[in-house]
């Protein structure tokens, strides 16, 4: 994918430069969630209908199995859009880093399109 | 569950919510504003899994009990003066036994010393080990996304099982006349949504509702878990309204709420159905309030609860230090490694009995695996080192060693001969005492959803 937006000398962009929200927290002590909610609707809508956030994608970014990504779900309100992957470890059991899950939204930052 | 009078028109309901965790506090302004918007109904969540194992565990409230007496000063006064049920859930953080003791303690309290008298009721969220033994013998059991299948033998490590009740038992003690509630673990919208519900409000708004008044004003925009927030429920939509002049509702904080801490936004599956968002609309109508409508209850063919326990896996110590040497820095990985190998020769330790980690915050601390940069530029770094046993000495001697180990080690091309680390405090090692974790995470079905204790005491 890399290669092809070079080869058509396609400047990508950063994640950064369209979302107003990026997070991640707990949705119970199994899974974790992610949202990114976007500044503009047309760019909600652009990743939504060019299915820029893929299972895959998440994966290659937290270096997890395709399988550890629960579901990715587009929420129109917010302008959002929510990835739920498995927590390495639950919530509080040893070896957790991050008991609420507040802090393991970085690897979204580095998303482009 | 709804006995809807067509006939005559429902008029607006209003829920006061205090705050999002009773013991967060709330300024006492937005309460009185609420109060004199004379509410039907003064109810607060006062629980969360949130802070981890430890609290259901240990039978703890990870909120400090002084601040809960002045949330629960307030409201219980001002609901018992004004004729104003007053329901807390999730009681003590966990919503366990001891937690609801707890809770129901600091009630008595305030009732002596402000010379208050009602009917308290009382619902408690645990579940005996016996009823999920036969739950999952009877095939009543299924696991929530990424939870290992129960077994017989996690049912009998588990502490302090408990179960997400509904709006039932509150409707019951409500019906009975209980001026003040005090539930255990509860399904956080439930204090909410019972009252009305049981007077034949829509069960889709009013759950919608307690899902956003569960969090207080933090569905408000600026958010704050720690002030007050109106909901009004009507008989096709709900009114939410904030409680002080720095605060709105906008229909995107109120949906962006919705968002918050679950995996499916469209889809809300609690106690007995789903709330089902997918018609759902958020409208701005002025003065910092939103009308939201098309919020849906579609209950399941069953009745599902969620149980929640926790069994436990050891004892902790932990000790602080930091690292300064970029010759030590520069070999991290394999002088922890080492040094881990040391100390489990030394204690004679297997590594299921006595669990090492290092917390090395500046490289990994914060993410562990799942941490993308693995190149340390950091020029000092920070390491809790943890110890986990199978007892409190054996955590403590298994830290002591390690500790002493990680500052003497020799490493190769060391200069610094004296010692690879920085302690800010003495004593360097701190006792945790009890590591718990999350060991039932799983559905139950129920035939009755009423199967939780209750009580009724007068004070």
């Amino acid at each position: 994918m890399r290669a092809k937006a070079r080869k058509t000398g396609e400047k990508k962009r950063s994640i950064l430069q369209v979302a107003r929200v990026i997070r991640s927290k707990n949705s119970g002590p199994f899974e974790l969630t992610l949202d990114i909610m976007f500044r503009e609707k047309r760019y909600f809508n652009l990743f939504k209908e060019k299915k820029i956030i893929t299972a895959r994608k998440i994966a290659r970014l937290y270096r997890i199995p395709e399988s550890d990504v629960l579901k990715i779900v587009y929420f129109e309100p917010s302008q959002a859009i929510k990835v739920t992957i498995k927590r390495k470890i639950p919530s509080g059991a040893p070896g957790d880093t991050d008991i609420y899950g507040a802090q393991q939204h970085v690897p979204l930052f580095n998303l482009e399109f | 569950m709804s006995q809807r009078t067509v006939s005559r028109k429902l008029p607006p309901f209003k829920i006061l919510s205090t705050t999002a965790i009773l013991g967060y506090g709330f300024p006492e302004s937005s309460f009185r504003k609420g109060m004199s918007k004379k509410p039907d109904l003064v109810a607060a969540d006062a629980g969360s899994t949130d802070p981890g194992p430890y609290y259901l565990g240990a039978g703890k409230s990870f909120t400090n009990r002084s601040a809960v007496k002045r949330d629960l000063r307030l409201m219980i006064k001002a609901g018992v003066e004004n004729n104003i049920p007053v329901v807390i859930g999730t009681a003590g953080g966990s919503g366990a036994r001891p937690h609801v003791e707890w809770c129901l303690d600091i009630v008595r309290e305030i009732a002596r010393e402000e010379n208050l008298h009602f009917k308290l009721g009382i619902a408690y969220g645990d579940v005996d080990k016996e009823t999920v033994r036969q739950a999952l013998k009877e095939n009543r059991i299924r696991p929530l996304a990424f939870v290992p299948q129960l077994t017989p033998e996690v049912i009998d490590q588990s502490e302090n099982v408990v179960a997400q009740m509904g709006i039932e038992p509150f409707i019951k003690l409500l019906g009975e006349g209980c001026q003040v509630v005090v539930a255990g673990r509860s399904y956080d919208p439930a204090v909410f949504a019972a009252l009305p519900i049981s007077l034949g409000y829509d069960p889709g708004l009013a759950l919608h509702l307690g899902k956003i008044l569960e969090c207080a004003a933090i569905a408000a925009t600026p958010g704050s878990g720690s002030d007050c927030a109106l909901g009004i429920l009507e008989e096709d939509s709900f009114i939410l309204e904030a409680l002080s002049p720095e605060r709105k509702f906008t229909p995107q904080s109120a949906a962006a709420h919705t968002l918050y801490e679950k995996s499916d936004p469209y889809e809300l599956p609690g106690p007995g159905g789903v709330i089902n968002l997918h018609h759902c609309s958020f409208e701005d109508i002025g003065q910092g309030r939103v009308r939201v409508r098309g919020s849906r209850f579609v209950p399941t063919e069953k009745y599902w609860v969620k149980l929640e326990g926790v069994r436990l896996t050891g004892y902790r110590s932990v000790s602080v230090a930091g690292v300064r040497d970029p010759i030590m820095i520069s070999k991290i990985d394999t002088i922890l490694k080492a040094v881990e190998d040391r100390a489990r020769d030394i204690m004679k330790i297997k590594p299921e009995d006595g669990r090492i980690f290092f917390h090395v915050y500046g490289k990994n601390g914060v993410m562990g695996e799942l941490e993308p940069v693995k190149k340390t530029t950091s020029h000092e770094l920070g390491i809790v080192i943890e110890a986990i046993g199978r007892s409190q000495e054996e955590a403590d001697a298994l830290l002591a060693v390690t500790r002493s180990a990680l500052l003497h080690y020799g490493y190769e091309g060391r200069m610094a001969t004296a010692g690879n680390l920085a302690f800010p405090f003495s004593p360097s090692d701190v006792a945790m005492g009890k590591v718990f974790e999350f060991s039932i995470y799983h559905l139950m079905q129920v035939d009755d959803p009423v199967f939780f204790r209750t009580e009724i005491e007068e004070l």
